[in-house]
Parts: structure tokens; C-alpha cells; sequence
């Protein structure tokens, strides 16, 4: 393996956050509590200067380290979401691990680990490398979502999503090792060139893909490998929720898109059936449960498995798209989608996170009972979160749709968009139930046991961002669409 | 023909900017502020009606700017001789909303008007857009305060009323989105509605287009039988957001027919034309039929208004200038009168907060203003002679007569109906016998609530006697609409479709003026 200094600056943006990290470990005994927020500002910082440094590493693609990893346009869009992402977990942690009384100062340790390997994920361009990234994320994900340790149901989500995301890291495992004999290499432009000349029928191809396929859909968290999501979800601490629903399933959307466009777009025939199949069935399943939930964590986890499969629908597109552009509209669609979904999604755990209820968290739909009279730009702002994941505009979530079924469309997959349309239309049930809890439900008379909403300035912040991004974008796409059309893969 | 002045943006903008503007206002001023921009509102508007060029039928006041890049979308507006009648009608009822709820509204006022303005922004946009997708926007745009208006300041019942309301015309409306798109990549990659007005889609494509369109609009006019939704919304809706609903909203579908189904997809329309014309008599008569039932007054209107709205889905699939002009006509019409007769009734509602018939009888006496505009009103919808609606109904029916007498006579039971329900419902509400403890709550109106309803009489009148005002103005682009469809022996039998020369005469004769 040739290694020159300049693959160095490359990988800088990770360097930094993972010197990051093991400073906020090294320093969290030394410092005294009081001076623990300290931490939190020091994440902060760094985050601020990957994004810098990646944002200045836009413009051009460059291989480092003999190939294994790629800093191309497609890998600074995703690294530069995850590391936003990951500022406002910390923004929102801050807040609400004192509300918690979670003081542990490696919360933002984790953070940024888990960050890494995200970031890892996206940019990697060998297979075993973006299995180390899966796995630095996923592990430190699980000990995030077991950080309540006096509640059975924290512990019970960080059992359930370690057991689960060991069970799918084999899988994916398995796979990688079956393609790797198939072809005899993990990297992908070289499985690309050796799967060239292959039919589509070769048995072991075809096992690989599949694996590999599962492997991925457990971390996609999509129909059927979503049963770890509600619970875990659910149990998490909010912020690790916010952080896993949005950055964890970006990070793997970004990592999975590489593997199957860059590596296996000469099966892209067999793949997109695949993936057409768990599209439709997420759709359906997600929107379907989401709409008997009675707690609003569950509701949103099923809320963003479905979200998954509005963003397969881009995939399956670009897979089945003919033409030379064909299947880079889909991939854009999956980008900007995401790009979106984060700041909505983001934002209603932030409100979600900030309900508390007698030193708990108030995630029960009840509890937003009448929320609008006690507290009105809360309330408004989950109004614009909820309209804008139930996709009407002028909101971010309709454009993220619009692109995606626009890509359906384009390939020829009506019936696709058709379908998608009924079930965004379904979904605007239980989004509109929230406001409709808010709204138009009398609040019940006060007492100490009633939910209550914190705030605080970083709690603003996170906010301000969400809404000023649902609605600027809503109304005035173009940045994003161009960066998206620009970062895009092409799938040959 | 292009005005450098941004006429339309200012229209759109202008309540929309009013409804932030309110956040920031005393809570004992808000009333006065949102009648402000309303009353701005419809001053700038105005000026349109007098600016409009009558001789062309293109679109006028034009605005364009790239909105987003790719695909090509536009932030394009503009009005011709359809839209323009629908815009300044929405401008003239706004204020009288906004006058209406002055008393009646007493929770979250703030929110309440902020909610209208959003409405008014909206709605205005989605009669003045010229790009499919910068349509939908403002199309779904509308739901949400909507839902809210029913939902929050509505009857016992919102709830319900408001989450029906809600699917419907959600779900309804997605399938509009996948045709946008569809048209998108067969009519040439392009948004640009006049554009995509001028294109050719296959004929097997526009069947399918067709359907996705006819369930957008046909939930929001409400055709039979995707009207159940109406009754339950009027019921429940604040008098503000019945009137909204009613007179505008319901408008949006007919709209939606006139500008998309019928230009872009003129085979489909044609061949569509008898079941269209089937459920437009049957919600005629259905809706009529109905509305002799109910002793709710909201539930009575409501169901004459879906009757009302058969004329207007009747009048458009005509094909002919009668047809199509008074079917316009008819959506102006029914704006005006049934707005003013939910008005009456939020009036009446606000005394004895009761809204059945039973409850409210016999106010001649008591309140001798308030009774002669109901009477006014009602006899407007039953279409008698001298008012507006008489001018609708009978362009309707005599485009109607071209077509087929048969459905002619069907249509015209509805008109004979809207005499019974009507009249039935003045003889008991004007002159029944008040019951003696509703008697001290009756009141007659003070002067804003004149203020409210007598702008909607004069315009009763003056359509009724006048309307060539408006039909002149109709006139050059409702033939741009005919001329899209194709010949007329390959759809209907021949002879069935007049000549342009005899239709100009019908409608000549239309727009003399009857005592």
C-alpha cells in the first residue's frame, strides 16, 4: 500500500473528531463537574472545523491510502451532514442529559466515536473498511442507548440493538467474505471490474448481494429487519434517539448506496428487485403500525423506518433508470432526501426531548394534550415538523418527496410513486394526530405531574436551525438540489 | 401583454406577510390590523378589473422567475379571463370573513387571523399560478390552515369534521402530484401550465391523467359521490371558514377542471363527458333532494351547495361557450350567495346559538334588516330572475340544451328543487312564529354586520342585472379553452355541437341585460 503525507489532510476531518474524542474521554476525570460542560464546547469546535475542512475538500475526488478510502464530492455531502447532525446532538444533549441527570462526560465521546465511524462509512471504498466504520458507529451507539442505567427499558434497547446489530454485522460480514471469493477483492472499483464480464445468475453473486442486501437492511432499519427500531427507539435516551434516527441511518444510506452503485452496479438488474420488494413493504408496514402507536418515540421510529422507504424508492429507481443520467437522478433524490429528513426529523425528537413530565420524559402523545395554549411556538414548530414529514408543502418534506417520486417517475415506476402517494397520504393520519393533540384538544388543568417544556439557549439553537432549514428549504431548494446533483454518484 | 408592476405577487405576498406581521401586534388590535390587509388586499386587486384586457385571451400580468433550477420550475402567475372573476371575488370576501369573526371568535383571535391570512395568500395563489408544481404547492398549501380553522375554533364535533376534511382532500390531491409528473416527461419536460395546455399527450395516457386530476377536483367541488366530506366540514366550521369553504374552496375544483382536465387533456374530457355529466345531474338533484331534509340551516346550505356545484361540473363539460362562461359564472355565483347565506346563518347562530330551523323561526319581526337579506340571499340561490345566480343557471342550462334535452330537464329539476328547499326554509325561519325565549336574543344587526352582507347584495344585483361586464371579460379565453377540443364528430353525435358563429349569437343574447 503506497501512503503519501497529503492522504493525511484527506482524512483530517476524522482525525480531528477522533482526537476529539479521546481528548473528551482523557479529560472527563480530570475535570471537576462543574467544568464539564467544557466538553460539550470542545465537541462543538471540532465539529465546526471538519466541517471547514471538508467543506474546502468539495471540489475534487481523491483516492488515499491505496484506495481504501475515497474523499470525493459523494463522501463530503454525507460527512458534512453527519458531522451538522452530530453539532446539534450535542447541542441538545447538553440540555438534556442535565435533565436526565446523566453525567457522563463521554457521552460526547461517544458521540464523536460513533461520528467517526460514520464518517468512515461514507467515505470508505473498500468493503472491510466500511465494516470497521459500521462497527466504531454501532458500538458505540449500543453503550449510547443503555446510558439511562436505571431504567429497564434503556438497558432493555441497548441489549436488544447490540444483539440485533452483532447479528447483522455477521451478515454483512458473511457477505462481504462471499463476494471478496467471487471476485478476490473488498475494493469496490475492483469488484466492479470483475463483476463486468459475470451473468447475473451466478449463484455466488447472487448469495453475496442478497447478504449483503440484509446486511444493510438491518442497519437501514427496513421492512423486515426493522424489529429492533420501535424498541430501541423508544428506549434510547431522546438526543441518542434524535442522533440514530437521523445520523446513524444517513451514514448507512451513504455507506450503502457507495457498496451498491460503485461496487455492485453490474447486478443493478438484480439488486433493484430486491430493494423494490423491501421498499414496498416498508412503506406499507411503517405507515401502517405508525398509526396505532400511542407513544410518540415509537410513532417516529416507525415514522423514519417508513421514511427509509420513501428514500429506496430513489434507489430502486436509479437501479431500474435507463439512460445515461437515469440513475443519477435517483441517487440525488436519496441524498436530498436525507439532507432533509434531517432537519425535520431532528427537530421533532428536539421537541420531543424537551417535553418533560415529572423528571421523565413526557413521550406519550397524551402528554402534548393541549400543548399549543400552554406553550405556542413549541407547539408551532412541531406543527411545521409534523407537516413537513407528512411531506405538504411549503415545506422540506414535500421537495424530498417531489425529487423522489419525480425519479420514480422518470423510471417508469408510476405505480411506484402512485403507491408511495397513498401511503404519504395515509402518514398524514398520525403527523396530523400530533397537531391535532396540540391543537385542538383542551389541556387538562395543571398540576406538578403535568408535562412541562424545558428550554434553554442550545436548545433554541438546535431548534432554530430545524425550522430555519424545513422552511427555507421548503421554499428555496436550489442549494441543496445543486450540491446534491453535484456530489452524486454515477452508476455505470 | 406584460405589466411591469408585480401586481400578483403583491396579492399573494401581501396577507402572507400580514399573517407574521400579526405575531407582533396587540393582542387589542389584531382585529382591525387583519381587517386592514384584507380591505389593502381587495383595494390592490381592484385595479385589475379595469386593467384586464377583454380582447385577449391569454394570461395577463404576468410574472416569471426560475424558482428551481432542475428540474425547470417557475415561479410563474398570471390571470386571464377564468381566474381573474375568482381572484377578486376572494379579495371581496376576505374582509367580510375577517368582519364576520369580529365578535364570534373569541380564543386565539391572534391565531385565527393569522390563519385567515394564510388562507387568503393560498388561495389567491393557487387561482394565479401558472406552474403545475407552484399550483400544487399553494394547493396543499391550504389544507393545513385549513384543518386548523375547522379543527380549532370549529363546533362540538371539529375533530372529526376536520381529520375528514383533511384525508379527503389529502388523498385526493396525491394522486394529482403523480400526474404533474407524469405530464412533466410526456408534455414535454415543462410545468409551464400554459405550455402544457398547448401540448399533445397520447390519448391512452390522457384516460389515465384524467382520473388522477378527477380525484383532486372532484373531492374539492364535491362531485357525487365524494361530497360527504362537505356537510360534516360546513357544519363544524366557524362561520369564517364555512364561507372560505364554500364560496372559495370548493371553487378550486371547478378552477382545477376549467385549467387542467379540459385544455390539457381534451380527448379524455370528451370521452369522460357522459359520466361527468351523469354525476353532475345526479349531485343536482341528489344535493337538492337533501338539502329539503335537513333542519340544520348550515347542513341545508351545504347540501344545496353541492346541487349548486352540479351546474357548474354540468356547465363545464358542455363544451360550449354557454356551458363553460356560465359555468364560471356559477362558481362566482355561488361564492357570493352561498357566502352570504353562511353569513346569515353565523349571524343568527351568534344570537340564539342555535342553527336549527325550529329554533329560529319567525324573525321578520324582530329583525326586519336581517330578514329581508336572508330573503334576499335565498332567493338569489333558488336562481330567481334579477339576481346573479339566474344568470349562471340558465347560461348553464342553455349550453346544457345543445348537448341533450334530457339532461337539460334533469338538471333543470335541481333549480325547481332549490325553489322548495329555499322557499320552505324562508316561510319558516322569516316568517314562522318566534318562540318566546329566543325572542329577547333577537336583535337586529348592528352596522358592521350590514357592513358585512351588503357588499355580497350589491354584487347579487349588480351580476344579476349587469353581467356582461364579467362575461365580456370571460369571453376570449373560455374560447381559447374551446378551441383545444378536437373536432366535434368524433366525440359527440353530430350536430350535437353548435357552430362558433351560433354560439356567439347564444351568448350575445345571454348578455342583454333582463329586468
Amino acid at each position: 500500500m503506497t501512503f503519501s503525507p497529503g492522504d493525511l489532510f484527506l482524512i483530517l476531518p476524522e482525525l480531528l473528531v477522533i482526537t476529539a474524542a479521546c481528548l473528551v474521554l482523557a479529560l472527563d476525570p480530570v475535570l471537576s463537574s462543574s467544568k464539564k460542560d467544557g466538553l460539550a464546547w470542545l465537541s462543538l469546535g471540532t465539529l465546526a472545523v471538519s466541517m471547514g475542512v471538508i467543506a474546502s475538500q468539495m471540489g475534487h475526488a481523491a483516492p488515499a491510502f491505496g484506495g481504501i478510502v475515497i474523499i470525493d464530492a459523494y463522501a463530503c455531502f454525507w460527512r458534512l451532514l453527519l458531522c451538522f447532525v452530530a453539532g446539534l446532538t450535542v447541542l441538545l444533549s447538553h440540555t438534556y442529559l442535565r435533565e436526565e441527570r446523566l453525567y457522563f462526560g463521554e457521552y460526547y465521546g461517544f458521540v464523536l466515536l460513533a461520528l467517526s465511524g460514520m464518517m468512515v462509512m461514507v467515505s470508505a471504498a473498500d468493503l472491510l473498511t466500511i465494516y470497521l466504520g459500521t462497527e466504531l458507529m454501532s458500538l458505540s451507539l449500543y453503550v449510547m442507548a443503555g446510558l439511562k442505567r436505571s431504567e429497564p427499558r434503556s438497558l432493555e434497547a441497548s441489549a436488544k440493538y447490540f444483539v440485533l446489530g452483532a447479528f447483522s454485522s455477521g451478515i454483512l460480514l458473511y457477505g462481504i467474505s462471499l463476494l471478496y471469493g467471487a471476485t478476490g477483492s473488498t475494493r469496490l472499483p475492483a469488484i466492479a471490474a470483475a463483476i463486468a464480464g459475470r451473468s447475473l445468475d451466478d449463484p455466488l453473486l447472487l448469495a453475496a448481494t442478497i447478504l449483503l442486501a440484509v446486511g444493510f437492511g438491518f442497519k437501514l432499519a427496513v421492512v423486515p429487519f426493522h424489529m429492533w427500531t420501535p424498541d430501541v427507539y423508544q428506549g434510547a435516551p431522546t438526543s441518542v434517539t434524535a442522533f440514530m434516527a437521523v445520523a446513524s441511518k444517513a451514514a448507512s444510506f451513504g455507506a450503502f448506496l457507495r457498496v451498491f452503485v460503485e461496487g455492485l452496479g453490474g447486478l443493478k438488474a438484480n439488486w433493484s428487485a430486491i430493494f423494490l420488494l423491501l421498499c414496498v413493504a416498508t412503506l406499507v408496514l411503517g405507515n401502517i403500525v405508525a398509526l396505532v402507536q400511542t407513544n410518540i418515540k415509537r410513532m417516529l421510529a416507525y415514522s423514519s423506518i417508513a421514511h427509509a422507504g420513501y428514500a429506496l424508492i430513489g434507489v430502486v429507481a436509479a437501479g431500474m433508470a435507463g439512460g445515461p443520467a437515469g440513475g443519477a437522478n435517483g441517487i440525488a433524490a436519496v441524498m436530498l432526501y436525507f439532507a432533509l429528513y434531517a432537519f425535520m426529523t431532528f427537530g421533532a425528537f428536539t421537541i420531543v426531548a424537551m417535553l418533560r413530565k415529572g423528571g421523565l420524559d413526557g413521550d406519550e402523545i397524551e402528554d402534548f394534550t393541549g400543548l399549543a395554549t400552554r406553550h405556542p411556538l413549541a407547539a408551532l414548530l412541531m406543527l411545521v415538523f409534523m407537516v413537513s414529514l407528512a411531506g405538504i408543502p411549503p415545506t422540506a418534506g414535500f421537495i424530498g418527496k417531489f425529487y423522489v417520486f419525480m425519479s420514480a417517475v422518470e423510471a417508469g415506476l408510476t405505480w411506484l410513486a402512485v403507491l408511495a402517494l397513498v401511503f404519504a397520504a395515509i402518514s398524514a393520519y398520525y403527523y396530523l394526530r400530533i397537531v391535532m393533540v396540540m391543537y385542538m384538544r383542551e389541556p387538562v388543568a395543571l398540576t406538578a405531574a403535568s408535562p412541562r417544556l424545558v428550554m434553554s439557549p442550545a436548545l433554541s439553537i438546535v431548534l432554530a436551525c430545524a425550522v430555519a432549514g424545513v422552511l427555507f428549504f421548503g421554499v428555496y431548494p436550489n442549494p441543496l438540489v445543486n450540491l446534491a446533483g453535484q456530489a452524486v454518484l454515477t452508476l455505470k | 401583454m406584460t405589466h411591469s408592476f408585480p401586481w400578483l405577487t403583491l396579492l399573494i405576498v401581501l396577507p402572507l406577510a400580514g399573517a407574521v406581521a400579526l405575531c407582533f401586534v396587540k393582542e387589542n388590535s389584531i382585529r382591525l390590523i387583519t381587517l386592514g390587509i384584507t380591505a389593502a388586499d381587495l383595494l390592490l386587486s381592484l385595479p385589475l378589473w379595469w386593467l384586464f384586457d377583454s380582447s385577449s385571451g391569454g394570461m395577463q400580468f404576468n410574472e416569471t422567475a426560475v424558482w428551481i433550477a432542475t428540474p425547470p420550475i417557475h415561479y410563474r402567475v398570471g390571470l386571464d379571463g377564468i381566474s381573474l372573476p375568482l381572484v377578486l371575488m376572494t379579495t371581496i370576501l376576505m374582509p367580510l370573513c375577517v368582519l364576520i369573526s369580529w365578535r364570534s371568535i373569541d380564543r386565539r383571535i391572534r391565531s385565527f387571523m393569522a390563519m385567515l391570512l394564510v388562507m387568503e395568500g393560498a388561495m389567491i395563489g393557487v387561482f394565479a399560478a401558472l406552474d403545475f408544481v407552484l399550483f400544487y404547492v399553494f394547493w396543499e398549501a391550504m389544507l393545513i390552515p385549513m384543518y386548523l380553522l375547522i379543527g380549532v375554533w370549529g363546533g362540538p364535533n371539529r375533530i372529526y369534521a376536520a381529520v375528514k376534511f383533511f384525508l379527503y382532500t389529502l388523498a385526493g390531491s396525491v394522486l394529482l402530484l403523480v400526474a404533474i409528473l407524469v405530464l412533466y416527461f410526456q408534455g414535454g419536460h415543462t410545468f409551464d401550465i400554459v405550455q402544457l395546455s398547448q401540448s399533445t399527450v397520447p390519448e391512452s395516457l390522457q384516460f389515465w391523467l384524467f382520473l388522477a386530476f378527477f380525484a383532486a377536483f372532484a373531492v374539492k367541488v364535491p362531485m357525487f359521490p365524494f361530497h360527504t366530506w362537505l356537510p360534516d366540514a360546513h357544519v363544524e366550521a366557524p362561520t369564517a371558514g364555512s364561507v372560505i369553504l364554500a364560496s372559495v374552496l370548493l371553487k378550486m375544483g371547478g378552477y382545477g377542471f376549467v385549467r387542467f382536465s379540459l385544455p390539457m387533456l381534451p380527448d379524455a374530457s370528451i370521452a369522460f363527458t357522459p359520466l361527468m355529466v351523469t354525476l353532475s345531474i345526479v349531485a343536482i338533484v341528489y344535493g337538492a333532494y337533501m338539502a329539503l331534509a335537513q333542519a340544520d340551516l348550515k347542513k341545508l346550505i351545504a347540501y344545496s351547495s353541492v346541487s349548486h356545484m352540479g351546474f357548474v361540473t354540468l356547465g363545464l363539460f358542455m363544451f360550449n361557450i354557454q356551458g363553460i362562461e356560465g359555468a364560471v359564472m356559477q362558481m362566482v355565483n355561488h361564492g357570493i350567495t352561498t357566502g352570504g347565506l353562511f353569513l346569515c346563518v353565523g349571524l343568527i347562530y351568534e344570537r340564539t346559538h342555535s342553527r336549527q330551523i325550529a329554533d329560529n323561526a319567525g324573525l321578520t319581526k324582530p329583525m326586519p334588516r336581517y330578514a329581508t337579506l336572508l330573503v334576499i340571499f335565498a332567493l338569489s340561490s333558488l336562481g330567481l330572475p334579477g339576481t346573479n345566480s339566474f344568470v349562471g343557471e340558465f347560461m348553464v342550462l342553455a349550453g346544457t340544451f345543445l348537448w341533450s334535452k334530457l339532461a337539460t330537464a334533469l338538471a333543470s329539476l335541481g333549480i325547481i328543487l332549490a325553489a322548495a328547499y329555499m322557499l320552505w326554509m324562508i316561510q319558516r325561519v322569516a316568517f314562522g312564529v318566534p318562540s318566546a325565549h329566543m325572542l329577547p336574543k333577537l336583535r337586529d344587526l348592528d352596522r358592521r354586520e350590514m357592513a358585512t352582507l351588503v357588499p355580497l347584495v350589491v354584487l347579487v344585483f349588480w351580476i344579476g342585472i349587469f353581467p356582461n361586464p364579467m362575461l365580456t371579460r370571460m369571453h376570449a379565453s373560455v374560447k381559447q379553452v374551446i378551441a383545444r377540443m378536437p373536432a366535434p364528430a368524433t366525440a359527440m353525435s353530430p350536430g350535437a355541437r353548435p357552430s362558433p358563429a351560433s354560439t356567439d349569437e347564444a351568448s350575445a343574447a345571454m348578455e342583454t341585460p333582463r329586468p
